[in-house]
């Protein structure tokens, strides 16, 4: 089954064609800080070329269930999890995965946009890259770039300035810079976790776009605080609560023409209707 | 609703002047108070600082000109045949300071890297209580240390390292090592033996200083770091290394000012030398703490003059390495979070 699975990395990076991404199942995930439960039972699926959204009220859980399907809800000392999370069929969980391939496989984007700020903001694009050991000729190097700046919607601003320091970028910019990052290691799965949360009205149109152009390429599931947002870059809505003192779950998953226009439960159609959260 | 800017005023009338106004600060009586207070503290430190090198440039006046630039140049002390510099010394104390560093230095990068990186909760807490205590550890007890404990040992090291190396000058000492019967005396009481106890004692301060400013390496780089693919060594390659790059070069270097001027543990081990020599495995060296401490009891006041001005060289030397780390330290990306 590893074997398998190594194969089809060294594969699809080697291939630029884009496939729709990965299938991503989330079964029976429960997780805990320390003894504190915040989310129980959780199941979702994450299909290929489609933006998942999940949207819910702060504090039900949403983030620390985003950072489980690239296991770096583990970074935190006291976090504990149960279930499984299946990536095309095989539990990233399990001990026969390296975790670093299951993070190479699905990428994240930060709610802080994160770029190296020391870094050129072509350095900071083949960072992955290093980190993960491969190298790269320079005639390739300098495709990559173009192709990963491109896909982020952040090629035409600075293409003439790619020794600048990444630091040096706005917001929005950084931000577009840190899902350039994400590319280039070929994730089959990017998640974003409020992505647009610090970004202005403008950069925020800029990433919703950017949205759209990659979703045909890799699987997306982005966490949202913005039910407009939400409602415009996702095919697929799950709704996350908390209930007072209880741990998150979802309510509601489906469409998101539904989740938003017919929803079922009456809490969600609360809460889409801004009527609490 | 919408507010107009007001117009310019019409031809004729001169345009009212713009320009900051007074705002009082404001200060609580028992705002003013601490105020004063706390400055007269900080202004004390100053002054106390600058009346040691006052103190120690007056006194240094006489030798000076008795001497002048052959203070600096002769490599003898020996005042009762009026002859007196500090060449040989000062390189000592360089070569004991510097190979201390470079025995501290990679001690003192990997405590603060697995402390900050890899210690969990208990042992992290546990071992920053124990490097803080071995900056407590009187200097006289290392220099015990360094005299009964490493000696006995580290001459069979420099011995080894004369016998397969020794074709390089730096590593050479005057005697056969191979001989059956080795001159163990020609490997004791040098450089190389008074830097263990030196390095253990600058250790916990290079250590404390690189450990806060990697302590500070921004968590949402390490996280992308990680969220890449990369590992913990990757993160730390490219997050938390280059952050902190200016707090290990300005602790080495506040490390290394600490270093030039301890005393009475490099007093313990090494026996005075004058030869201007680089040979730190060999026996024998000096350093100008140690020179001041050994002389300072028989001393006349001509004498006392010229070890004052020993003693105001390693001032001034000290007070510049310090300030380059500052500066280090300052210029860096973490330099503003940092103490130093």
């Amino acid at each position: 089954m590893t074997s398998t699975l190594d194969d089809v990395i060294s594969e699809t990076t080697a291939a630029d064609v884009p496939r729709g991404g990965s299938d991503l199942e989330a079964v029976d995930v429960s997780a805990w800080f320390g003894s504190a439960k915040v989310l129980d039972r959780v199941s979702l699926r994450m299909q290929p070329a489609t933006v998942t959204a999940l949207i819910g009220p702060s504090g039900c859980g949403k983030s620390t269930f985003l950072r489980i399907l690239n296991r770096m809800h583990e970074t935190n000392p006291v976090a504990g999890l149960a279930g499984e999370v299946l990536l095309d069929g095989d539990d990233i969980y399990s001990p026969t995965l390296r975790i670093t391939s299951v993070r190479q496989r699905i990428g994240m984007v930060f709610q802080k946009p994160n770029p190296f700020p020391t870094l050129s903001i072509e350095d900071n694009v083949t960072a992955g890259l290093k980190l993960i050991g491969r190298r790269v000729g320079r005639s390739e190097r300098a495709d990559l770039v173009e192709e990963c700046l491109r896909r982020g919607g952040l090629w035409n601003e600075v293409k003439d300035r790619l020794g600048d320091l990444g630091g040096a970028l706005s917001g929005g910019q950084q931000q577009r810079l840190c899902i350039a990052r994400s590319l280039a290691v070929r994730p089959d799965v990017l998640l974003m976790d409020e992505p647009c949360s610090a970004l202005d009205p403008t950069s925020t149109r800029r990433i919703e776009e950017t949205i759209h152009e990659l979703r045909d390429q890799v699987t997306i599931v982005i966490v949202t605080h913005n039910m407009q947002q939400a409602a415009r870059v996702s095919q697929r809505c799950a709704f996350f609560l908390a209930e007072q003192g209880t741990p998150g779950v979802i309510v509601e998953a489906g469409d998101t023409e539904q989740v938003f226009g017919s929803p079922v439960d009456p809490r969600t159609s609360d809460y889409v209707n801004g009527r609490f959260g | 609703m919408t507010t107009l800017l007001p117009e310019a005023p019409p031809d004729g009338d001169p345009p009212v002047e713009d320009r900051p106004r007074v705002v009082s600060p404001g200060f609580t009586t028992g705002d003013q108070v601490f105020r004063r207070g706390t400055t007269v503290i900080g202004v004390l430190v100053l002054v106390i600082t600058g009346a040691i090198g006052l103190f120690l440039g007056y006194q240094s006046i006489p030798t000076l000109q008795r001497y002048g630039l052959g203070f600096f140049t002769e490599n003898q002390w020996q005042p009762e045949n009026d002859i007196i510099g500090i060449s040989s010394t000062l390189l000592g104390t360089l070569q004991v300071a510097l190979l201390a560093l470079s025995m501290a230095f990679p001690l003192a990068l990997g405590t603060a890297l697995f402390i900050t990186e890899y210690a969990p909760g208990r042992i992290r807490s546990a071992l920053v209580s124990l490097i803080d205590l071995m900056a407590a550890i009187p200097s006289i007890v290392w220099g015990l240390w360094g005299f009964f404990l490493i000696q006995p040992h580290a001459k069979n090291i420099a011995r080894w390292l004369t016998e397969y190396a020794g074709w390089v000058p730096f590593f050479h000492v005057d005697t056969d090592p191979s001989a059956a019967l080795w001159a163990q005396t020609r490997f004791t009481s040098s450089v190389f033996i008074a830097s263990f106890p030196v390095a253990m004692m600058i250790l916990p301060m290079a250590c404390a200083v690189m450990r806060g400013v990697f302590a500070q390496a921004p968590a949402g780089e390490r996280e992308a770091a990680l969220a890449l693919g990369g590992t913990q060594w990757g993160a730390i390659r490219t997050v938390v290394i280059p952050f902190g790059k200016g707090g290990i070069i300005g602790g080495t270097m506040l490390a290394l000012g600490r270093a030039l001027g301890e005393t009475i543990a490099v007093v313990l081990i090494i026996s005075p030398d004058f030869d201007l020599k680089v040979r730190p495995l060999e026996v024998g060296t000096e350093t100008v703490s140690a020179l001041i401490a050994g002389r300072f009891g028989e001393a006349t006041s001509a004498q006392l003059s010229a070890l004052l001005t020993a003693g105001f060289v390693l001032f001034l030397i000290t007070l510049v390495v310090n300030t380059v780390a500052a500066v280090f330290v300052n210029r860096s990306r973490s330099g503003s979070a940092t103490d130093l």
